[in-house]
């Protein structure tokens, strides 16, 4: 039976961290990420969990726990955002490529400078390369979600990889929501136990991890490693599949909103998408055929789908919140252009960098997007591809 | 995914595939770097001359790649397969029995 309840996103997942209780925990604080590790120390604390909390020194200090740990045989995780996940970046990728699967809760904020606290994409997407599998929610009943299907996507012996839970700072993890939570007993049996099929803490067998590999088996190591993120792909539709019968809720790897006759599409992701479906609705009721995709599945990419997805339309619009530095692209609209160009699909790109270091995203802002698309449509002319919205200037 | 056709380290060849490769290149199975010849960095050799050796065997316990052999209270010649020439050993040694040889 599930139970209403009205938490902000920071507190919806230390329910969910609560409900799985995990073996080990090693965090570090910071904005606006804190209060996952300060919610889930009280709760060790109080008893109610018997996960092993280590109170690290350091954001690299706090990965290289989790490695350790994970490696050990323990459901490990960890929280974090912005300057603190960036501290992480050399052991994301050894975390990823020595194929354990910790869950991380990434609550998105932007990267300095200038210093701010506030939302946006950029740490996340920096680490888009790392191995990790990315899954972002656009509000707080999906952060929920995403978080307890994390274990089974990253566990699943097809997959060994870690899983980023994302969600946005401050809009999604300090906005109270009121969602639905499943029972405690119903997260536990959904898990499951962790049983890796090797581990370091299995006396009597002699294991070995991290090996240092030289030019000789490098690249088939990176490329069997490939072939397990997309073997996550279909595993990610049935943990997915599974979790809609237990609990209603959810989509696999997107969501599309009125795309059916949609000309017009935006592709979003995170919390500004609930934004995008009210100025889709809006311009519905002038007639105007508006539609909306939502990317629950950053990593793996799926481009595939997407490209089928918005192949009838005239123009689509990519929203980034990140700056690439490329001049031509974010990395939503990278992605999406090279499906389109892999699928032969012909429709017309814009790309637009939106919302950086918490920048207002309104339902004025995201519906003048609609506007330039078609405007686009009607002069046959793509103009600049590459724009900045709700910036002065 | 398939299953690692290959558990042990001691079966990969240089010409493995990466089918073959076991998630995260983990390792199981005991003793494996012996299977690691490290005696192929070695720019200088130590020699054993062994009408100089009194056995006193400070020799055996410096070297950090376990390659002077011990057997009944007596070294023996060295395990060049796994010798970086370090020079250690010769470092150590009282009585000159054991000269590096640079370039062999």
């Amino acid at each position: 039976m599930a139970k209403k309840d009205r938490l902000s996103g920071n507190e919806a997942v230390a329910v969910a961290m609560r409900q799985v209780n995990p073996d080990v925990m090693p965090a570090f604080p910071i904005t606006p990420s804190t209060e996952l590790p300060q919610y889930f120390s009280s709760y060790v604390a109080n008893g109610q969990v018997d996960t092993e909390f280590i109170p690290v020194e350091s954001e690299h200090s706090a990965m290289g726990a989790c490695i350790g740990s994970e490696a050990a045989g323990a459901r490990t995780i960890t929280a974090t955002s912005s300057a603190g996940f960036a501290f992480m970046w050399e052991l994301l990728y050894v975390a990823a490529s020595n194929r354990l699967p910790i869950v991380l809760a990434l609550v998105n904020r932007a990267l300095s400078g200038p210093i701010n606290i506030n939302c946006d994409h950029s740490d996340g997407m920096g680490a888009r390369d790392s191995g990790w599998i990315q899954l972002y929610a656009e509000d707080n009943q999906e952060a929920y979600d995403n978080y307890i299907q994390a274990f089974r996507i990253g566990e699943h012996e097809d997959v060994q990889l870690p899983v980023m839970v994302c969600q946005d700072g401050f809009i999604t993890s300090h906005g109270v929501q009121n969602i639905e939570l499943l029972e405690d007993k119903e997260v536990k049996k959904f898990v499951g136990q962790y049983k890796p099929e090797r581990a370091l803490l299995n006396p009597g067998t002699s294991f070995a991890v991290g090996p240092y590999s030289v030019s000789d088996h490098y690249f088939e190591a990176k490329r069997a490693q490939a072939e397990a993120l997309k073997h996550s792909k279909k595993v990610i539709k049935d943990v997915a599949v599974e979790y809609k019968k237990l609990s209603g809720r959810g989509f696999t790897w997107f969501e599309e909103y009125k795309m059916k006759d949609a000309e017009y599409c935006m592709i979003i992701m995170g919390s500004a998408a609930g934004t995008g479906k009210d100025a889709v609705d809006a311009l519905r009721e002038k007639g105007v055929k508006a539609g909306l995709i939502k990317i629950r599945m950053f990593r793996p990419f799926p481009g595939k789908e997407i490209a089928n997805a918005v192949s009838k339309c005239k123009v689509i619009a990519c929203m980034d919140r990140t700056e690439s530095y490329n001049l031509q692209s974010g990395p939503i609209g990278a992605d999406v252009k090279t499906a389109l160009y892999n699928e032969g699909a012909k429709v017309k790109v814009l790309n637009y960098v939106y919302g950086l270091g918490g920048r207002d995203v309104t339902v004025k802002s995201l519906s003048s997007v609609f506007k330039d698309m078609e405007k686009v449509q009607k002069n046959n002319k793509l103009g600049n591809p590459y724009r900045y919205l709700s910036v002065r200037g | 995914m398939a299953k690692m056709k290959k558990d042990n380290i001691a079966l990969h060849t240089l010409d493995e595939k990466w089918e073959d490769m076991t998630p995260g290149c983990t390792i199981t199975g005991n003793g494996t770097s012996k299977l690691f010849r490290t005696g192929d960095w070695r720019v200088a050799k130590p020699v054993f001359i062994a009408d100089k050796c009194k056995q006193c065997l400070l020799c055996a316990p410096v070297c950090p790649d376990s390659s002077i052999p011990v057997k009944n209270g007596k070294r023996l010649d060295f395990d060049y397969e796994h010798c970086k020439g370090c020079g250690i050993c010769a470092v150590n040694c009282p009585f000159g029995a054991i000269e590096m040889k640079e370039g062999e």
